[in-house]
């Protein structure tokens, strides 16, 4: 993907004056104009909020996610069609345990958010920093982290995660630094930063390759400016909306990655919830209690979706040569 | 051209060596014990020391990665007199908790992997081709537009709530049978069986790839119609019909090489999720079941480094047919 920049527009106002628009507004004014973006942008961050406000929103409702509606259960089912849903328990009961729905979901959506936004910033940062280094030492440096990055890239990602994550996670409690769920956690944002990293570092040391050759670093440089200089001020500005795009791109992709590994057995545990491990539950409960399933998967959905969705907008208003 | 593909087997073959090293560094520094496991509940010190000498890991782990891979080419035989196992090469190592040979447990799950991954080849290619070329010509039409939903739609389901789906849809329409379902059927037999069994998988894979191909292929043939010899095909009066097919297509499919081989040789190793929603026993239940069950280690090491030299030679296999195609490729 090559990445044109828009370039600063010398704009006429209505009173006849003459302003310049930065590169940043003008990303910003595309996005603006794109509703299906906006909207997107509005329903993910909700979601987010919602998760991060999760014990406040409980609070409202007087649910808990440690507290079993025991009385809410006849033989392990909720009472009550849909699911046992009522105004005290919007989404329902779980069946089996008799946890809120509500809560689950609310508590779970904290851990699959915090994994895909820990895993994206720092896959995109290891790229970003590996990246500028190859393209700027090149020789031993760019040859020797190329290979890494050839090598990793033949792994396959869910068959090293699913292998590894078992003993991963007793390596990671033996050294105390996390424990059960906690260090499942760490392993998964481990192993997924492992193996994300190398193909943003690929498209990062090209962009700064082709970007070095270009007239404003050549006059930087002429200017005798440093290389730190160089790569802060000329650079990095270049970089970003490339780094935008792959956190926004990759985002939902570890929310549907955290739903999965969890959904296989090999992600966080029980007691927590996250998403992943409430449709597991819910894929054996389906044909006596359908809302049960229902309601996790259609929010997995939607988040995905608009995330998705503000993904492709961000692209569109950041990078507007993309092929689409 | 020759010295090209050498060079490739080559790296390949370096890539698969470095590879297997790798995977046995990781795998041989887990603080999980083969020879632990292998004896199930009535264990003590001693069974487990005779079970480690058995297995071969009382020696260093340089020597037990070098008899591993004496034993991928001539077999092994692990412990002597009565309780003598032989694997016949490729021997990836004993499987205990399936009491075989994890060349034979794999050979056993291959037929279900194998039939998944062409099956859904077939029909997302067939798909994804079709829908991204109607989509390319009617662009900005009502299917233009209803292509990017699907594009939309299905590369942002996640492949397992897919698939539940597509399976609670069959089972309430009674298409499908969970105790049947698992069991191989041969095609030649029982053809209506064997479609019952993976058509579903088939379809839930394929969909979620088509998305992919139809918005490649879609945007592959709109770049290339605006290149200069499709102008002058037109300009020389060639039909529409044979400017799409002889000269845009041409162009605009070849770099799905890259991406058809590589998907496909991923899945060769195992769809992992697919086989688990709708419980096909290949290598990717396989292995799920064996890090969940009691951790059997040789079969984990065996699918993972299978998978790996799968996706490797579907790499290699990818290279050389683009230097057939692309003669520039072959000169750089």
């Amino acid at each position: 993907m090559a990445i044109i920049y828009p370039m600063s527009a010398t704009i006429k106002l209505s009173d006849g004056e003459l302003a310049q628009r930065s590169p940043r507004q003008i990303a910003w004014m595309r996005l603006k104009r794109n509703k299906v973006a906006l909207v997107s942008a509005g329903v993910a961050l909700f979601f987010v909020v919602i998760a991060f406000l999760a014990p406040v929103i409980t609070g409202l409702f007087h649910v808990d996610n440690t507290k079993l509606y025991l009385d809410q259960l006849i033989d392990g089912q909720p009472k009550g069609g849909f699911g046992g849903i009522s105004w005290s328990h919007p989404f329902g009961i779980e069946p089996g345990a008799g946890r809120d729905l509500m809560a689950l979901l609310l508590y779970g959506s904290r851990i699959s958010f915090s994994i895909a936004i820990i895993t994206s910033v720092t896959y995109v940062g290891i790229g970003l920093v590996l990246g500028i280094s190859a393209a700027y030492m090149g020789g031993a440096v760019d040859s020797i982290l190329g290979r890494i990055a050839d090598f990793l890239l033949s792994f396959p990602t869910t068959f090293m995660f699913v292998a590894l994550s078992v003993p991963l996670t007793m390596r990671v409690e033996a050294l105390g630094i996390a424990k059960d769920n906690g260090a499942r956690i760490v392993v998964m944002v481990l192993i997924l930063t492992v193996f994300s990293w190398p193909g943003f570092y690929r498209v990062v040391r090209s962009q700064v390759l082709s970007l070095r050759e270009r007239e404003f670093v050549l006059a930087a440089s002429a200017l005798g400016a440093s290389r730190k200089r160089i790569i802060f001020k000329e650079l990095l500005p270049n970089l970003w909306p490339l780094a935008i795009i792959y956190l926004s791109i990759s985002l939902p992709g570890y929310l549907a990655a955290e739903a999965v590994f969890s959904f296989l057995g090999v992600g966080v545990q029980a007691p927590s919830s996250t998403w992943g491990l409430v449709l597991n539950d819910a894929s054996s409960f389906w044909q006596r209690d359908p809302t049960y399933l229902a309601i996790p998967a259609g929010m997995v959905i939607i988040v995905v979706l608009s995330l998705n969705l503000l993904g492709d907008g961000l692209r569109d208003a950041l990078d507007p040569k993309s092929d689409r | 051209m020759l010295k090209y593909i050498s060079k490739r087997v080559i790296y390949a073959f370096v890539m698969l060596f470095v590879l297997s090293i790798v995977v046995y560094l990781i795998f041989g520094l887990v603080p999980i014990d083969p020879a632990q496991l292998s004896c199930g509940t009535h264990c003590n010190p001693v069974v487990v020391e005779a079970n480690r000498h058995r297995l071969g890991l009382d020696i260093p782990l340089w020597h037990q990665w070098w008899n591993f891979i004496m034993g991928l080419f001539q077999g092994r035989t692990y412990g002597e007199g009565a309780a003598i196992i032989h694997c016949p090469a490729p021997a990836f190592g004993y499987s205990f908790p399936n009491n075989a040979c994890v060349s034979e447990v794999m050979a056993g799950a291959f037929p279900f992997t194998f039939t998944l991954a062409v099956g859904a080849f077939i029909l997302w290619m067939a798909v994804g081709i079709s829908f991204g070329i109607l989509a390319a010509r009617k662009k900005g039409t009502y299917i233009d537009r209803l292509s990017t939903a699907f594009v939309l739609i299905g590369s942002s389901l996640p492949i397992f709530i897919l698939g539940l789906l597509i399976y609670i849809t069959a089972f309430l329409l009674h298409m499908i049978d969970p105790i049947v379902q698992g069991t191989w059927v041969s095609p030649l037999t029982d053809p209506i069986g064997f479609f019952k069994n993976f058509i579903f998988a088939w379809i839930t894979l394929a969909l979620a790839y088509a998305a992919i191909y139809t918005r490649l292929t879609r945007s592959n043939v709109i770049e290339t119609s605006s290149e200069d010899y499709i102008r002058t095909a037109r300009a020389k009066g060639v039909s529409e019909r044979d400017v799409l097919y002889r000269h845009n297509l041409r162009t605009a499919l070849a770099p799905l090489i890259t991406n058809a081989g590589l998907d496909f040789g991923g899945l060769l190793g195992g769809a992992i999720i697919t086989e688990r929603v709708f419980q096909l026993p290949g290598l990717g239940y396989m292995s799920i079941k064996a890090v969940l069950r009691d951790y059997d280690l040789p079969l984990i090491m065996g699918t993972t480094l299978l998978a790996a030299a799968f996706f490797i030679f579907f790499n290699l296999i990818v290279d050389i047919a683009y230097a057939y195609l692309d003669p520039r490729v072959r000169i750089n």
